[in-house]
């Protein structure tokens, strides 16, 4: 198993899946503590990644990566366009034009996604945001990676783990950034549907290489 | 030669309309429209900023956003072309800003003081704090008396209110002078606004530099014609 061009094109057919069958429970947790459009956007973005990628199929991860950038930016609409598409562009990046992300080179471009995101909401680790799934799964990606094992799943697993344990962790947080942070103490007791998101796509990661 | 300005919000009814109010002022100035989603609906569009960077054309542009997400599309968009030199984000009021910008730029002004000139538009409060920075150290002309000095009447009825303050600040932008009326740059719309002046005020300019008696006489003329105002 590699994390090559076709590996990214049905990770990302899968986010599309995820999204599409989360959009519901999206929409619930961002009615919650927010504007209640995060899993309409959601769909909508990787729809439009799917489009694209039944026009032209990308040749290497990065060119994959790199195109959902653009689309998601262009096509989501709210903060999570410009979020989720500098995190894409970052990883790109960090990728590069490699045929295949070795498992180090993985824990770099998740690294370097969540830096984007850090660098465009100004949102810090306990503000009750994405950051807070995305923090712990480039850790864990770090940690596994580093125990030199060549176990690429395994990087995958323990990303898509901990950023689960970490939207989890978003229950008791009060918002501090984003239209969540207009609630105040009110925000505590939902979980962050941008934390939610962030670990359907990481845990889609998973599926593909499976 | 004059910077463009682009207008990135989440309507695209605001960037529309706050351009056709900056526009009266500065018809000079390509102001481009950012507004709403591909699709129309409220929210930004990356494609659509690209689009108007790319219309803006290579004498520098300067962005203005209104909310959160649109600041933060700006800057995905500056980021995805690999911030482009002569490319500025303003952090200021969408509407004040704009106007006071479109202002800059049809004076002439290059992109950084097109930028500065959005940004000083923040209201009579941060005015006053930077004038009393400029009081303690940095006066014009250096301290030295003004080359030429004048006192002028305002006759129209309504004063000094935005659209004359455009056109003065326009105009005295574009001179080679440091002018001041009534102790605020001459140069700056929303200072000019922020000195309150109805029909009846005196004006006291006072200038510096090769263009000294142009800009007073400049001030003298748009003055005693009322702004072409009753």
């Amino acid at each position: 198993m590699v994390l090559d061009a076709g590996w990214a094109v049905k990770w990302l057919t899968l986010c599309a899946q995820a999204m599409a069958e989360h959009r519901v429970e999206l929409i619930e947790l961002d009615r919650a503590i927010g504007d209640s459009d995060h899993g309409e956007n959601m769909d909508r973005g990787f729809q439009a990644v799917l489009a694209k990628l039944g026009e032209s199929t990308p040749e290497t991860p990065g060119a994959a990566l790199k195109m959902t950038a653009i689309t998601l930016m262009s096509k989501v609409g709210g903060a999570a366009g410009p979020l989720y598409g500098t995190a894409f562009l970052r990883a790109a990046t960090a990728v590069g034009d490699a045929a295949e992300i070795e498992p180090s080179i993985w824990a770099d471009a998740l690294a370097a996604a969540r830096d984007g995101i850090v660098a465009r909401g100004k949102a810090v680790p306990g503000d009750k945001t994405m950051v807070d799934a995305w923090t712990p799964a480039v850790d864990a990606a770090r940690a596994a990676a580093d125990r030199g094992s060549a176990d690429l799943l395994g990087v995958l697993v323990a990303a898509a783990e901990a950023a689960e344990a970490g939207a989890v962790a978003t229950d008791p947080l009060v918002a501090r950034k984003g239209r969540a942070s207009y609630l105040g103490e009110r925000s505590a007791g939902h979980r962050d549907p941008g934390a939610v998101s962030s670990a359907l796509i990481l845990r889609a990661a998973v599926g593909a290489a499976a | 030669m004059t910077v463009s300005i682009v207008v990135v919000s989440h309507s695209a009814k605001i960037a529309d309309g706050a351009i056709e109010l900056a526009a009266q002022m500065a018809p000079g100035v390509v102001i481009l429209a950012a507004g709403g989603t591909d699709d129309g609906r409220i929210g930004t569009s990356l494609d659509k900023v690209l689009a108007a960077l790319e219309q803006a054309g290579g004498d520098g542009a300067v962005v203005l956003t209104d909310l959160g997400s649109a600041v933060m599309t700006a800057e995905s968009a500056l980021e995805f072309l690999g911030d482009p030199e002569g490319v500025l984000l303003a952090d200021a009021p969408l509407v004040e800003g704009l106007v006071a910008a479109a202002v800059a730029a049809q004076g002439g002004a290059d992109v950084r003081a097109v930028k500065d000139a959005a940004e000083a538009a923040l209201g009579p409060g941060r005015q006053q704090k930077q004038g009393s920075a400029d009081a303690a150290g940095d006066r014009p002309g250096g301290g030295a008396p003004p080359d030429c000095t004048g006192d002028f009447e305002l006759v129209n009825l309504a004063g000094m209110h935005a659209r004359p303050a455009a056109k003065m600040a326009g105009g005295l932008s574009s001179l080679d002078a440091e002018v001041t009326i009534n102790g605020v740059d001459g140069a700056s719309m929303t200072g000019l606004m922020t000195l309150g002046a109805g029909k009846g005020s005196v004006l006291h300019v006072e200038a510096w530099g090769a263009d000294a008696e142009r800009a007073v006489s400049y001030v003298g003329a748009l003055v005693q014609s009322g702004f072409g105002e009753p």
